[in-house]
């Protein structure tokens, strides 16, 4: 089997879901605003139930489909600490993460999220650049 | 608003995220790595997500109102703004030090790793920073 044919099914289903969502309720499947309307509200109905939902086809994947779990992260904790507060900030701050800006802004051709992406995407690659000349390719 | 229309989002991004590989952040970490052993993967799940959406996001927005809610809520932003880059360029490098984003890192916590854990409590911290920071730092 094509050793790309799983990212790319597992793809398609991230649009479809993102699609569905618009469809029947409206909304922008955007992983980082669900999670903290989630929390902070409003509506956090639905967001939760999203949440749930997001969980479920998770154990979908790896109960039932019976797809290996992937291993845990070998980052020491306070990289694992100063990483999520990052994300939590930046996501926030630049309303979007991966999927909200990524999945559906650039499928709505949205300028904003097309920069976001490219801004962020760039300080991913040029972030594990240099953690690997920090860290002499060690990582 | 009725919910079971996003728990079957939900699910179905849930799936996404694991049989894509998205929740591995080893994998995530390889994608980001173009200068060393680059793992191309990320690309298809992009790629896959983005063509869907940007064939039928213009079909579904042309209707009135959404099959299950009186009306679409979309960002209304269309100007470029220091908050979009400056965001962006924290939750970059945030991305780039672990490997995380938001939807792979909350399907994780169904793995019970310690890093899975402190990092959704740290997110979640960093989002709830945000608003004083914000405040802080704006312009007056």
């Amino acid at each position: 089997m094509n050793a790309y044919l799983m990212p790319l099914t597992g793809g398609v289903l991230l649009g479809v879901s993102a699609m569905w969502l618009l469809l029947s309720l409206g909304r922008i499947a955007g992983i980082s605003g669900i999670a903290w309307g989630s929390l902070a509200g409003p509506e956090r109905v639905w967001r939760t139930m999203f949440l749930v939902g997001l969980l479920l086809g998770g154990l979908l994947t790896h109960n039932v489909m019976g797809q290996p779990v992937p291993a845990e992260s070998t980052a020491p904790l306070w990289l694992i600490v100063t990483s999520g507060l990052l994300v939590g900030l930046g996501t926030r701050m630049g309303g979007g993460c991966t999927s909200g800006h990524g999945v559906c802004g650039l499928g709505r051709r949205s300028p904003r999220s097309l920069v976001a992406t490219l801004t962020f995407m760039t300080l991913g690659v040029v972030t594990v650049f240099v953690m690997q000349s920090l860290m002499g390719g060690a990582a | 608003m009725r919910a079971w229309p996003a728990l079957i989002s939900g699910v179905l991004f849930g799936l996404g995220l694991t049989l894509s590989g998205m929740s591995d952040p080893a994998k995530v970490l390889g994608f980001l790595n173009v200068t060393g052993a680059w793992i191309p993967d990320l690309i298809f799940v992009m790629g896959g997500a983005v063509v869907v959406t940007f064939l039928i996001t213009p079909l579904v927005t042309a209707r009135e109102a959404p099959l299950l809610a009186s009306a679409f809520s979309l960002p209304g932003k269309q100007l470029l703004d220091r908050r979009l880059v400056g965001g962006a360029v924290l939750f970059g490098i945030g991305w780039g030090l672990s490997g995380y984003c938001p939807g792979p890192a909350l399907v994780s916590l169904l793995y019970g790793y310690e890093s899975t854990v402190v990092f959704c409590l740290a997110m979640f911290a960093g989002m709830a920073l945000e608003g004083p920071l914000s405040r802080l730092f704006a312009p007056s």
